[in-house]
């Protein structure tokens, strides 16, 4: 089955290795993301003010123009999952904002489309057992710390990825790739988000805690759903150096760019020049490469 | 400092416009600090969420709206997420910033032209978009 797939603005720029090693690892799991053909930004915040209408439309638009071509909805970036979801269920559930919304963008859209996160797809769809038998270079012996972030989760009521506090579908992932989930406290804390722009100091404190409650609980590499958190728990590592002398960077990595190395991809199409911390030497190591 | 209890203090207008942004009743607050303790910002706050909430209930508008607390808010949730009282506590943080935002001064957090050399390069773009629609009126 090929899933209707919006990338978002980031998985073409910044974050290119999470939206490629995703669409090749597809391929080998028997499914296709077909990318929309109208999209644009999410908006990247799902707006808390009740009155904010305007902030609904991108993603409202997105959402009309994708149920013109299908009934299934996939994104990889946790940013874009929350925004989409959450205005899905607002446009379902609210008849006063719908109307509005669709008076607006010239359509009519009703919220009947079905929003699945990748991992959700290799949940439910392919099935973790099923994973498990395709994959040709099990990432055995290497321990992954499955950091979930915010966006992932909450709120509970409308996401319905996972349990709220203690989520576990991220771990049976790595499990199923032959790889050791690490636990650890911190993994549904926030990385600071966006305040890497108003309060950049805010967030390196944040990512250090993150890194360092799991580097503590075993860690060797973590893993991430979002490119936002990859910013600040990936390329805020130098920072963090600075400030606290002694700290041993971790690479980390898109969940997709583990996904590609079990599958048996050449760690050439993987895009690791985009990481900032080199994950070949650890990789190298553990005879993954 | 000294606050004098009166109901008009308590039924304040500034406290009805945070309601009505936001949505959220918050006489049901009780102050238990759940909000506060799980905040993964409250370290570099100077007043806690459950106190704005507070501040916001006895009418201490200047107060409130001097504190950085919801400007460091990143809206991850957790506060919502363990309110035992049901109040979206991050849908209260971002009508304080309405608040601000919406005044005729238009006062910004961020200014664009400061950011160092190299910092819109290297940021993804959803740190910006999400950052510029917290942070600009």
């Amino acid at each position: 089955m090929d899933y209707l797939y919006f990338p978002g603005c980031t998985l073409y720029t910044k974050a290119k290795n999470f939206d490629q090693t995703a669409r090749d690892c597809s391929l080998l799991l028997g499914f296709e993301l077909k990318e929309l053909k109208n999209w644009t930004c999410c908006g990247a915040t799902f707006p808390l003010a009740t009155d904010n209408i305007m902030a609904l439309l991108p993603p409202s638009r997105i959402l009309a123009n994708a149920r013109e071509e299908g009934t299934v909805l996939t994104t990889l970036c946790a940013v874009c999952y929350n925004v989409i979801k959450r205005t899905n269920r607002l446009i379902q559930g609210d008849e006063e904002k719908r109307d509005k919304i669709n008076n607006f963008i010239e359509k009519n859209y009703q919220g009947d489309l079905r929003i699945l996160h990748y991992l959700e797809i290799l949940k439910q769809e392919v099935g973790f057992p099923q994973l498990k038998e395709k994959v040709k270079r099990p990432l055995s012996g290497l321990k992954a710390a499955a950091y979930y972030g915010c966006m992932l989760l909450r709120p509970f009521e409308e996401m319905g990825f996972d349990d709220k506090e203690r989520p576990t579908l991220f771990e049976e992932f790595l499990r199923a790739l032959g790889a050791e989930a690490v636990e650890y406290p911190y993994k549904i804390e926030c990385c600071g988000s966006f305040q890497s722009v108003g309060a950049p100091d805010v967030a390196t404190e944040c990512a250090y805690k993150i890194l360092g409650s799991a580097i503590k609980n075993g860690a060797e590499v973590m893993v991430s759903t979002c490119p936002m958190c990859t910013f600040n728990i990936d390329h805020k590592q130098s920072d963090i150096k600075e400030k606290y002398l002694g700290f041993q960077s971790v690479p980390v990595f898109y969940f997709t760019q583990l996904l590609g190395i079990a599958m048996g991809l050449d760690y050439r199409t993987l895009g690791f020049d985009q990481n900032a911390v080199d994950p070949l030497p650890l990789l190298q190591k553990k005879g993954l490469l | 400092m000294k606050i004098e209890l009166r109901r008009e203090k308590v039924h304040n207008d500034f406290a009805k416009k945070v309601e009505l942004i936001s949505g959220q009743n918050l006489f049901a607050c009780y102050q238990c600090g759940n909000c506060t303790a799980g905040c993964p910002v409250a370290f570099a706050m100077e007043v806690g969420p459950h106190e704005i909430i507070r501040y916001t209930l006895l009418g201490l508008e200047e107060e409130a709206l001097s504190a950085n607390t919801f400007w460091l808010c990143a809206s991850c949730l957790q506060c919502t997420s363990r309110c035992p009282k049901g109040i979206d506590i991050a849908r209260v943080m971002d009508a304080l910033r309405m608040v601000v935002l919406r005044k005729k001064e238009r006062k910004d957090r961020v200014e664009i032209p400061e950011f160092p050399e190299g910092f819109l390069e290297k940021l993804p773009q959803i740190a910006f978009v999400s950052g510029f629609r917290k942070f600009l009126s």
